[in-house]
């Protein structure tokens, strides 16, 4: 069996042999907040600005109808790339926060009524929180939490008590952005189902890293983001069944949703086009297929089981460094993100100096605040791996600890 | 970005001037910076000349929002309220000697944020 050459990859990823300062190379451990672009996708992206740009649907000419094949093509590479049964059950968002918004006024508004309960859990990512809140607030809806444990995993014994409120739909996140965690969606879900509620799984930490397959997920609502998986900003997706996206009322209103406008009312378009009103993200859905073109190329199961190495040898290299706590569970359940304190010193400063020597780590919240009051914490620094980073590389963040340790010790 | 951590800097931060609260004081403001978790509480004592006669600042956050915090502080005993008023982010960048991308700058505005609040007699919500 190839395992995955990381030199090799490297080569593909043009950012990844800039320099920070002279002398000084891009070590970039940010990948959580979005991943470098390989050539490919820049190229894909190119290329058809240089050659195939049009607006897509309804033109005749050469260019329309290349790039509306573009467009559709790209769609369903991302349709098979996540196992679904029909192109027709992706749609095209700016983002997976979109996504989400969109399965919450659509969905939401047309299902969730006075008293429902709404499930959210402690470690979701603020777009998977927020809509939830402003439907619940708009509806008079409940909110329920399912807590996160010292260990960092969802309390499950609070969400069987929480599945006996009869709730309407469950919003959980497949995998952490802070502290890594793996939760188990196909066990959350066939409970959740046995007492009739939705599932609504955020994607966007998961498909970048792993193979998702949505027959097997459990989830009835997928969302997850281009730009976290090699490919642009500004695109995403929003996966689930037919049945469940043609009961639903439209999203946004404009061209391409409709079937038939009159001047007092109009008709749906058919799926997917139905959700996708107005212009779309053209060169950036086909910079989406490509970036899944090239994940598929590498094998998204070397990936994961690339990026279980590195973390497991950066938590290793962490642990050393004294002063250090690292949040979440340990590294054979978690993906390739490590959130750590530092002692006294706060994120910002360790960031900083960090960024010193060429290495990018995040600092703040990371769109967490939930989580973070959880662990009474302001601020984290979060280094984390994607399938371009090497080992060497996580001796650079140790190196630099040292440092941080030796100015503010 | 080494200079950034300069060594006035970081006595400032190891070893803050005016650190803790005054009760009572003339005025009292609190603020944070929510993108950081950064939180600073400025406590003002006025005298009879209407100059800061003692200041003293609370909170946590990272070195730079902490030291020039610490500095400010010190700058301002003796001025006068209009004087405060005056005080721009071109001070406090002078104060600190560095200079500061847009997301860093936030951090060492903070407790300018905060003291000119207080003059100005905003109310503290919390
Ligand atoms: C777990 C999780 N959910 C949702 C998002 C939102 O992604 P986007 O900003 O691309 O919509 C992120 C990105 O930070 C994330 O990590």
């Amino acid at each position: 069996m190839p395992k995955l050459n990381v030199e090799q990859i490297r080569k593909d990823f043009p950012i990844l042999s800039r320099e920070v300062k002279p002398n000084v190379p891009l070590v970039y451990l940010d990948s959580t907040a979005t991943a470098q672009k390989p050539l490919s996708v820049i190229e894909a992206m190119n290329s058809y600005y240089r050659l195939s740009n049009a607006n897509i649907h309804r033109g005749v000419h050469t260019l329309a109808e290349e790039a509306t094949a573009l467009y559709e093509n790209a769609r369903d590479r991302i349709a098979k790339f996540i196992n679904a049964k029909s192109s027709k059950e992706i749609i095209y968002t700016r983002n997976a926060t979109e996504a989400i918004n969109l399965v919450a006024y659509s969905w939401g508004r047309a299902n969730i009524k006075q008293g429902d309960v709404i499930v959210l859990t402690e470690m979701e990512h603020h777009s998977n929180l927020v809509p939830w809140q402003m439907l619940a607030a708009e509806k008079n809806a409940k909110i329920e939490i399912i807590p996160v444990t010292d260990d960092g995993e969802l309390d499950l014994t609070v969400y069987e008590s929480i599945l006996k409120l009869s709730p309407k739909i469950i919003c959980v996140t497949q995998m952490s952005n802070v502290l890594g965690t793996i939760n188990p969606i196909q066990q959350m879900a066939a409970k959740a189902h046995a007492v009739g509620a939705m599932m609504m799984v955020d994607g966007a930490q998961s498909v970048p890293h792993f193979a998702v397959d949505v027959q097997t997920l459990g989830a009835d609502f997928l969302a997850f983001s281009a730009h976290k998986m090699c490919g642009p900003t500004g695109i995403g997706i929003l996966w689930s069944r037919q049945q469940v996206l043609e009961a639903m009322p439209p999203f946004l209103g404009g061209g391409d949703m409709i079937k038939r406008v009159y001047l007092r009312e109009f008709k749906a378009n058919d799926l997917p086009h139905k959700f996708e009103a107005g212009t779309p993200a053209i060169a950036e859905a086909i910079g989406f297929g490509a970036a899944v073109d090239y994940l598929t190329a590498v094998g998204m199961d070397f990936i994961h089981d690339y990026e279980r190495e590195i973390i497991a040898y950066a938590i290793e290299r962490l642990e050393e460094v004294p002063g250090i706590k690292i949040y979440g569970p340990k590294a054979e359940r978690k993906g390739g993100i490590a959130a750590f304190s530092f002692g006294g010193v706060h994120p910002h400063d360790v960031a900083q100096i960090l960024d010193s020597d060429g290495v990018a780590v995040r600092a703040g919240h990371h769109c967490a605040m939930p989580l973070h009051d959880r662990f009474k914490l302001p601020a984290t620094t979060r280094a984390s791996f994607y399938l371009y980073n090497t080992k060497s590389e996580v001796d650079k963040l140790i190196e630099g600890l040292y440092k941080v340790k030796k100015m503010f010790g | 970005m080494d200079d950034m951590y300069r060594e006035v800097i970081l006595d400032h931060y190891k070893n803050p001037r005016n650190k803790g609260t005054l009760d009572p004081a003339d005025f009292s403001f609190e603020d944070d910076n929510p993108l950081c978790g950064d939180r600073i509480r400025i406590d003002v004592r006025v005298g009879e000349d209407n100059k800061v006669k003692e200041v003293a600042f609370s909170g946590q956050g990272c070195a730079i929002s902490q030291a020039s915090a610490s500095m400010l502080t010190e700058h301002i005993i003796g001025k006068s309220l209009d004087e405060v008023k005056q005080l721009s982010k071109d001070d406090i960048l002078e104060l600190l000697g560095i200079e500061l991308g847009p997301v860093r700058l936030k951090c060492a505005l903070l407790s300018l944020k905060v003291l000119k609040a207080g003059v100005y007699g905003i109310k503290d919500e919390d």
